[in-house]
């Protein structure tokens, strides 16, 4: 879920079978059994009727081929596939990137940079509404405070941001990765933290030190959180609505769309949900390989979420 | 002498070499604070004077925190009241993941019914995929429910989407409890309600907490779902109603922002109180 606040922690796949816990004397018997069923039953239903149930119901709304060739010759449509691909690309990827780096920089233990980290992750809990919000009035008018600051600095008027398509996506990227980048910081600083110190000490005898500690040491080991952090970013991030909705408002002329945004207008605005259902199911060619490899990266490398 | 001008010289190289720290730690730091500092300053702004491109507020004028206050704008005539089910709809999402979530965890992980994987697995594939792909969806089957223009309807949703991840957190977390303390109350005749109430629920107290503030922010911080489900004005929640005030040709971005401010507060609060959980909730079963 690319709109809320989710965790992977490490942890080293050796220990996963020693800590698996034995069962209640040797398997559940009898009323014990009709307990556990009972015990899951609430979040079965949940899962049939919330997820089971609209998942299925979406498949039927967008099964039409007709839709399909509908949206294709739609050009808005096209733009919308482009700029979703350029928005999860470098959005995600530049994200996970500083956020790596940024997480060796919040290892130090010095007050200040505790200090720091603890505002440093508040856009992490804050509303996406209200902060994009906010971004969007910094950016609308030549008045907002981006282009006051210029006309502070440069002595001359700023750009309008939300009227060149390039800037207006740019933004939108921008503001995804301000909101969610602290986020994965703190992932990878949870998962820089659980690597021992001896590695480091062995590392340092061996004459790794400064970058190549970095390179060969640290980027190895949390290899697989990256890849997999990415992953599950990438797939959240696909489906990413209220950023450029309120960021970009689709702005300039609805050229800023995402699946998610343009999937909406077409179903709430336009009023043909089934369009828009196909527009965000036509991401599930990249969408269920990608689930695949997630899931299966998960279970082989004991990264746990 | 020779000896404190060279320790000077030690302490100068010193500071040197943290510069660059500094300047990233500012840099941070205006980084993160400006889209907040710009809600305040436009909250802060005068009526219709929103836009004089000042990067200081002139005056701090409060008066729009006090139209908030005093419901004085009629697209915050229930403001008071939709806070209340903004604040409902979060604590009910939040009881009921805790509920539904650590009953799962707890027939899965420590009962270990047999075949529960697979409920793990559909609980992980909800998981990661991205929520707004059922929103469409989700309108029609409110219909279906019943439950068109009801808070409830925002919370099933919400719960929908924050019970997996509790139930990944919330089993991880009870690996590291022993299993013994389980079959030692077994043999003393607890039955299996008794020691999810009396042995799983004291000890997975953490876990709880950090599972339960995550469902609160996930509910409070959402904006889809609440927009798309609840029509009327007196049923929404605070999120839908600042959207709302892009639909007036007034355009008080002051109120709107002001209100902004004030729906941002608990979630802040919560945070900083709170960061523990929060954190250790990401980190749970992993780093030890």
């Amino acid at each position: 879920m690319s709109s809320s606040q989710q965790v992977v922690g490490f942890r080293p796949p050796t220990a996963f079978s020693r800590l698996w816990p034995a069962p209640w004397f040797g398997g559940l018997q009898g009323s014990d059994t009709a307990w556990a069923i009972a015990f899951v039953v609430p979040y079965v239903a949940i899962f049939a009727a919330f997820v089971i149930y609209p998942t299925v119901y979406g498949l039927w709304m967008g099964s039409d081929p007709s839709l399909y060739s509908l949206l294709f010759s739609d050009p808005r449509y096209l733009t919308t596939l482009v700029n979703t691909l350029l928005f999860v690309a470098i959005g995600v990827n530049v994200k996970m990137f500083l956020a790596f780096l940024l997480s060796g920089f919040f290892m130090s233990r010095s007050w200040w940079v505790r200090s720091l980290l603890a505002i440093y992750l508040l856009p992490w809990a804050l509303p996406g509404l209200t902060v994009f919000l906010s971004i969007h009035y910094m950016l609308v008018t030549e008045w907002g405070l981006l282009d006051s600051l210029w006309r502070a600095v440069t002595g001359e008027d700023g750009p309008l941001f939300l009227v060149s398509t390039p800037i207006a996506m740019a933004a939108n990227i921008v503001s995804y990765i301000w909101k969610w980048m602290p986020f994965w910081t703190l992932i990878f600083l949870a998962s820089r933290m659980a690597i021992p110190q001896d590695i480091y000490e062995a590392a340092e005898i061996d004459g790794a030190t400064g970058y190549r500690r970095l390179v060969h040491v640290t980027f190895p080991l949390l290899a697989n959180v990256y890849l997999i952090c990415t992953l599950l970013s990438t797939v959240w991030t696909l489906g990413d609505f209220p950023t450029v909705y309120f960021v970009s408002g689709g702005a300039p002329a609805r050229l800023t769309d995402v699946l998610a945004t343009y999937g909406f207008h077409e179903a709430f605005d336009f009023g043909y949900p089934n369009l828009g259902v196909a527009a965000m199911m036509s991401a599930l060619p990249i969408l269920i390989p990608l689930v695949i490899l997630l899931m299966r990266r998960i279970r082989v490398t004991g990264v746990q979420l | 002498m020779a000896l404190t001008s060279g320790r000077r010289r030690v302490r100068r190289r010193r500071a040197v070499g943290r510069l660059p720290a500094v300047i990233l730690g500012v840099g941070l730091l205006i980084w993160t604070l400006l889209p907040i500092y710009n809600m305040l300053l436009i909250a802060l702004s005068d009526d219709g004077d929103e836009y004089t491109g000042a990067i200081w507020p002139d005056d701090w004028n409060w008066h729009s925190f006090q139209v908030v206050w005093t419901q004085d704008y009629w697209y915050l005539e229930h403001f008071w009241h939709q806070l209340g089910n903004s604040l409902y709809m979060s604590v009910a999402t939040m009881l009921l993941t805790v509920l539904i979530g650590s009953l799962a965890s707890f027939a899965l992980g420590r009962m270990r019914l047999r075949n529960g994987w697979i409920v793990t697995d559909f609980a992980l594939l909800t998981y990661v995929l991205p929520t707004a792909f059922l929103a469409i969806p989700f309108v029609h089957l409110m219909h279906v429910y019943g439950l068109t223009d009801s808070l409830w309807s925002v919370i099933a949703a919400e719960v929908t989407f924050a019970t997996p991840y509790a139930i990944l957190i919330l089993h991880q977390y009870g690996k590291l409890i022993p299993m013994e303390l389980d079959e030692a109350a077994r043999i003393d005749g607890a039955s299996p309600v008794q020691v999810y109430l009396r042995i799983y629920l004291p000890l997975m107290a953490p876990a709880l907490v950090a599972v339960g503030v995550y469902a609160l922010l996930l509910a409070w911080n959402e904006y889809l779902y609440q927009y798309l489900l609840i029509s009327s004005p007196r049923n929404t929640t605070v999120a839908v109603a600042i959207d709302q005030f892009f639909d007036s040709d007034e355009a008080p971005w002051n109120y709107m922002m002001a209100t902004a401010m004030v729906y941002s507060l608990p979630p802040i609060a919560i945070y900083f109180v709170l960061r523990r959980f929060m954190v250790a909730g990401l980190t749970m079963g992993g780093v030890k």
